[in-house]
Formats: structure tokens, sequence, C-alpha cells
């Protein structure tokens, strides 16, 4: 009985090709079409803006640290806070999970040689990486970036209150990288349902894939809308068209105008910008789903449980934009604070099964486990302030407050952050054959929980007291220096924690090469690969009979339960060398 | 192929329904509210053009080895598909657009050496395809 089943055409291929593999160094970088190279690429480049946009946030809590601070002036704070969300929601945490960890682990998972158009992948990195560039090339302009947030509403970015060449920048920017993400989204979509490995059926994909294929749907649906946005802010700015304002009387010389309404561009937008932030939650979601079972030993509680969450998450994300925009008073209040609480339920889904998972599990508290678990806490915290700002009382209460401020970067920290570092210690090993130091990381995880908790819970009670956002000063006699300078100390220990990551990598430099093919006793087809895995990925592959195969095929004895086709396992069988 | 079709229906069934609660709850609100409308149909219109070429397909077809959950490796051997394992025209074309973005905000004349490299990109690719890289 063959155990070790092997593609032939693959092997012979590869040897034939083995001197083949393509240039080093710069001309690797700027040439290789394999998915792995250009997934090491996205990391890296979205680390680095991870960095850039950290030390943003820095400079604006040392602002806020004080009262009547003159830290920066007003015009550079505002250009701290957009370029902070900037980078961190358009150039780090899309990119890094779907552009980076999405493209080196999915066609790992499902036993493909590549991503299905490898050198449309290799493009959209480069629009990547230029949209990135051109993002922040306002900052060396004479007028300075952009500075009228993340969102960029409509009048104030319009070319009367935001002139010159930043705000032009910023609005090319979001085009290239709206496109790079696009190419992806088509790339995985069809990787996922062309390049599976037989007997790899959709129902015993990993769900780390399954995730990005939902979230790769939505960018479908969502990007299309921002970009058609940032035409028409790009018409109203340059061509003389009133998409995004109001109409004008005649005025000397002028004609009459019927205009357009600034509302629209929040509805282009939040229909982009809501199911945004799930595409930025979802790839993190399915990271944790992949670490929890391995490090509690057992496999995931509620497989298509969570498969249906997934989707339920993403298709009511879809139905929800208008709930930023409950102040504008012309939006249909009841349906989108409906919507926006039934997401609860399939969250609570992935909660009840995350903690199913654990439930009477052998847990290692190993440093990516242990990023899981302050995943779970960040986000349960920021997940159920978010059912508050759901109903429309609250949140007319707190809009524009502190307090949704520190909702908002607990959902993305604990997503993006707290699981992306998980998915990096996990992957780490596969990437470059070496554990990241174990004590290290711990540090790491423990400075930066820490630090989380003191940065925000203070903010939730200064929003409570009504301190706006993006202000870039307050009196001293309203009370809030206090809880702003707990704030400023707490984000000062998270930027601490991530000097700890860098002498973290250096000092795992300098190890051997001496993981191993699966360091962590993994389930799914990526710890099959060498680490790191050899060019077109795979030489032989396990038999595909659960959606756990290579824990199927190193523990041939364990009793395990073939989730996904309802029916029982195959019998153990006799295995060679393991 | 039959589950990738569902999926795919299930966008469009999804955002039929919900397109037309909202259109229908926001018109007797008080006036439809367009926008959204038009949003949400475009999203149904995602799902049930490619949903439906899927689902034709999937009646008319046999499974795949990757549909059958009793398939062996064996039975993906054979030629997978082309992947060329190194090309510099993403990167000649991505600066090319590049180019032509910058274009935009600092000068038209910068589109000119965009063009060029996106044209010379273009047949770059298409010389190159026709060498292969088959795995």
């Amino acid at each position: 009985m063959t155990v070790l089943q092997e593609r032939h055409e693959i092997t012979a291929e590869h040897a034939e090709h083995a001197e083949h593999e393509g240039p080093h160094y710069v001309l690797r970088w700027l040439t290789s079409t394999d998915h792995k190279v250009i997934g090491l690429n996205y990391m890296f480049t979205s680390l680095i803006i991870f960095y850039i946009a950290g030390a943003l946030a820095l400079a604006i809590r040392l602002q806020l640290a004080n009262p009547s601070s003159s830290f920066v002036s007003f015009q550079t704070f505002n250009e701290l806070f957009t370029m902070h969300g900037s980078l961190m929601l358009y150039l780090f945490a899309g990119p890094f999970a779907f552009g980076g960890l999405a493209n080196y682990i999915v066609p790992l998972q499902v036993g493909a040689p590549d991503m299905a158009f490898p050198r449309l992948n290799a493009f959209s990195y480069w629009l990547y990486l230029s949209g990135s560039i051109t993002m922040m090339l306002g900052t060396i302009t004479a007028s300075g970036p952009a500075a009228f947030g993340w969102v960029s509403y409509a009048p104030l970015s319009n070319s009367v209150n935001s002139p010159g060449a930043g705000p032009d920048l910023w609005i090319m920017g979001i085009g290239l990288t709206g496109f790079s993400a696009i190419f992806t989204a088509v790339n995985l979509v069809t990787t996922i349902f062309y390049l599976r490995a037989p007997g790899m059926t959709m129902f015993r994909l990993p769900i780390f894939t399954w995730n990005m294929l939902v979230t790769a749907i939505l960018i479908l649906i969502a990007f299309p809308i921002l970009t058609a946005a940032m035409v028409l802010l790009w018409a109203d700015r340059h061509f003389g068209t009133w998409f995004y304002e109001v109409g004008r009387q005649a005025v000397a010389g002028h004609p009459a105008v019927e205009g357009g309404v600034p509302v629209l561009y929040q509805h282009l937008f939040w229909f982009f910008g809501h199911p945004e932030v799930y595409i930025l939650a979802l790839p993190y979601f399915g990271i944790a789903t992949e670490i929890i079972p391995v490090f509690s030993r057992k496999p995931l509680f509620g497989y298509k449980g969570m498969v249906f969450a997934t989707m339920a998450i993403a298709a009511l994300s879809t139905g929800v934009w208008a709930h930023h925009m409950f102040t504008t008073g012309v939006v249909l209040l009841p349906f989108f604070s409906l919507l926006s609480l039934l997401i609860a339920v399939p969250t609570g889904i992935k909660f009840f099964n995350w903690i199913g998972t654990m439930w009477r599990g052998q847990i290692k508290f190993d440093t990516p486990m242990l990023f899981c678990i302050g995943f779970l806490l960040a986000f349960l915290m920021g997940g159920l302030t978010g059912v508050m700002l759901a109903s429309p009382p609250i949140d007319f209460a707190t809009h524009d407050t502190y307090f949704v401020v520190a909702h908002f970067h607990q959902v993305l920290f604990g997503t993006a952050v707290f699981a992306g570092f998980a998915g990096i210690y996990f992957w780490w090993p596969k990437m470059f054959g070496r554990r990241l130091d174990e004590r290290l990381g711990k540090l790491h995880f423990w400075l930066m929980f820490v630090g989380f908790w003191v940065t925000f819970m203070p903010q939730y009670v200064l929003g409570l007291w009504g301190m706006p956002r993006r202000i870039a000063s307050y009196p001293a006699h309203v009370g809030w220096t206090t809880l702003n300078v707990v704030s400023t100390i707490g984000a000062f220990v998270i930027g601490l924690s991530f000097v700890v990551l860098i002498v973290n990598v250096l000092v795992t430099a300098t190890r051997t090469a001496d993981a191993g093919d699966n360091p962590w006793d993994g389930f799914s087809l990526e710890w099959f690969a060498s680490s790191p895995p050899a060019h077109h990925n795979f030489e032989r592959l396990p038999p595909i009979r659960s959606e756990r195969p290579v824990w199927d095929f190193h523990h041939p004895d364990a009793r395990t339960v073939a989730h996904g086709n309802g029916r029982a396992p195959t019998a153990p069988r006799p295995v060679g060398a393991h | 192929m039959r589950i990738e079709a569902i999926f795919l229906v299930g966008v469009a069934v999804f955002f039929a329904i919900v397109g037309a609660l909202y259109w229908i709850w926001t018109a007797y609100a008080g006036g439809a509210e367009l926008s959204g409308v038009l949003m949400l149909v475009g999203s149904f219109l995602l799902g049930l053009v490619p949903g439906s070429y899927y689902l034709w397909w999937s009646h008319r077809m046999r499974p795949r080895p990757e549909d059958r959950s009793d398939a062996t490796i064996e039975e993906g051997s054979g030629v997978i598909g082309a992947f060329p394992s190194s090309s510099v025209w993403p990167f000649v074309m991505g600066m090319g657009l590049f180019l032509i973005a910058l274009a935009a905000v600092f000068g038209y004349w910068l589109a000119a050496p965009g063009v060029a490299l996106i044209v010379s990109a273009a047949t770059g690719y298409t010389v190159e395809s026709r060498r292969g890289g088959t795995v």
C-alpha cells in the first residue's frame, strides 16, 4: 500500500529545473514570481510600514500627554493621525495578512505549487509597494501629506479645504493599493477553486484558507467601490464636478449649480469601509483558528460552524455600512442597527468554538498560543463595545469621542496585531527554518499585553467623559490629563515590546536552522513541506482524508474524526519511516 | 465544483434579499436611498455572474479529484498549469503604473515614460508566455 503518494510529474520537473530557480539577491526580489518570495516581500514591506505608523502613534500620544501641548502644530497633528490611520489600515493590516501571509500560506495549505497567476501576483506586490510610496510621498511635498483623516470625508477633502499635492498623492496611493488588493483577491479565489490537491474538498480546507476565500470575496465587493469613490473625489478636486458638493446660487459670472450631496461620499466610503473592517479581521480570525487547535492538541471544535460563521459575518458586514453614519440623520436607523447587532451572533459562535476547542485540551502555552489568548481577550472587549455602539442612542452619545477610538483600536489591535504576531511566531519556522526565541517572544507578549490594556482602557473613560477624537489639544481644567498620561505610558510600553521583537529576530537569525518541517506538530499541509518549502512547494503529499492530513499522517494510531464529509475516518494504516 | 457554485450563488441570494429589504424599507421610510440600493445590486451581480457560470458547469462535468473526498494524490498527477519561475515584467508594468499615478499629481509629462514601460511590459509578457514554464 502506498502511503506516500508522489506526484511524479512534479518531482521529475523539479529535478530538471533545480538549477533554474531564478536569480538571487536584488534580482530575485525584483523578478521572482514565487508566491513565497512575494509573500515575504509583502510581509517585510508591511511590517516596515507598521513600525512607521506605530512611531506616528507615539508622536500622537506625546502630543496628548499634556494639556495645551505644543509638541507638534495642529496641522502636523492632523497629518499624524491621518497617516497613522491610513498606513495602519490600508498599508499594514490588510496587505500583511492578505498579501503576505495568505500569499505564503494558502498555496501550501491547499497543496498547490504556486498561486494560480504568479505574474499577476508579482504585479500586485509592485502596485502595493508603489501605492505605499505614493501615499507617503506627501510627507516630502511642500504642503505636507494628507490631513483629512483616514476616511477623507468630503467636503473636507475637496480642493478648497485640502489643497496641494499631499491629498492627491493619498488618493493615487489608495487607487494603486486598491487594485493590488483586487488582483490578489482574484488570484486567491482562483487558487482555492482550481489548484487544490486531490481529496482536498472545500470542507476539508483549513479555516485560514476558508477565511481568506471569504475575505477575497469581500475585497471584490468593497474595493471597486472605494476606487469609484476616489475617482469621483478626484473629479471633484480637479475637473470641476460637483458629486460631493452642495450646489450654489448664481454669482457674478458663474451660473447656478444644482450640485450633489456630501453624504454620498460617506455612503460610498462606508460601503467599502465596513467590509474593510472585516477584510482586516477575518484573516486574523483564520490565523487564530489555525493556532488554537494545534496548541490545544485537539481538532477544531465545530469546523462547519466556523466556516458558516465566517460567511455570516462577511455577509452581514456588507449590510451595515451606515452605522458609521448614524449621526448624519439621513440613514435608516433600525435597518443598520439590526444588522449590526446580528453580527454579534456569528462572532459569538466563533468565540464559543474557540473556547470549545481549548476546553479539556492539553494546552501548550507557547508564544503563538499566548498571542492568540491575548487576541481573544482584546477582541472580546472591542467586540462587546461594538455591540454597544450598534445601538443608535449610545452611538449618538459617544460618536466621535475617544470611546469609539478605544473600541476600534481594541478590535483592530486585537486582530491585526495580537493574532497577526501569533501568526508570525507560528509560521516563522516554516518560512526560515528556525523558531523565534521563546523567552523573548513571551517578553514581547507580556509587554504588549500590559501596554495594550493600559493604553486603551483609559480611552473608554475619556470618551465617556466627552473627549472628542482628533483633537490636538485640550485645556487643563477639564481633568483629562491623568488618563491621557496613563494612555501615553501604555503606548510606549507597546512600542518597547516591538523593540523586543526586533531583538528576537536578530538573535534568532544567528542560530542554526533546526526547527524541522513540523515543529509544532501541525495539522495542515504546509507542515508537510520542507522548511522553508522548496521551489514549487511539494515533492510529495500525504493522502488527504480529513481537514488534518498532516496530523493523520504523523499519528496513524490516533482516533481522528474526519470533519467535513461526515464519514468515519479511514482505518489507521502502517506508516514506514515515521 | 458544486460547493464553489453554491458559495457564489449564495452571495447573489444574500444580496438579492438584503437589497430588496433595504430598497423597500427605505422607500417606506420616506424615499428610497438609491446609492445603497445600487451598490447592493452591483454586489448581487458580482455573485450572480460567476455563480451561475459555475452552477451551469457543475451540472455538466464530473467531479474533479479535488471535489471527491476519496481521491488519491496520483489522480492529480500530470500538468497542473503554467508557473513561470521568474519574470521582470510585473515589476516593469508596476513601475509604469506608478509613473502614471505620479503623472496625475506632478505633471503629465511623467506619463510618457510610464506608458512606454507598460507597452514594453505587455510585449514582454506575451513573448514570455510562449516560452512556457509548465509544472
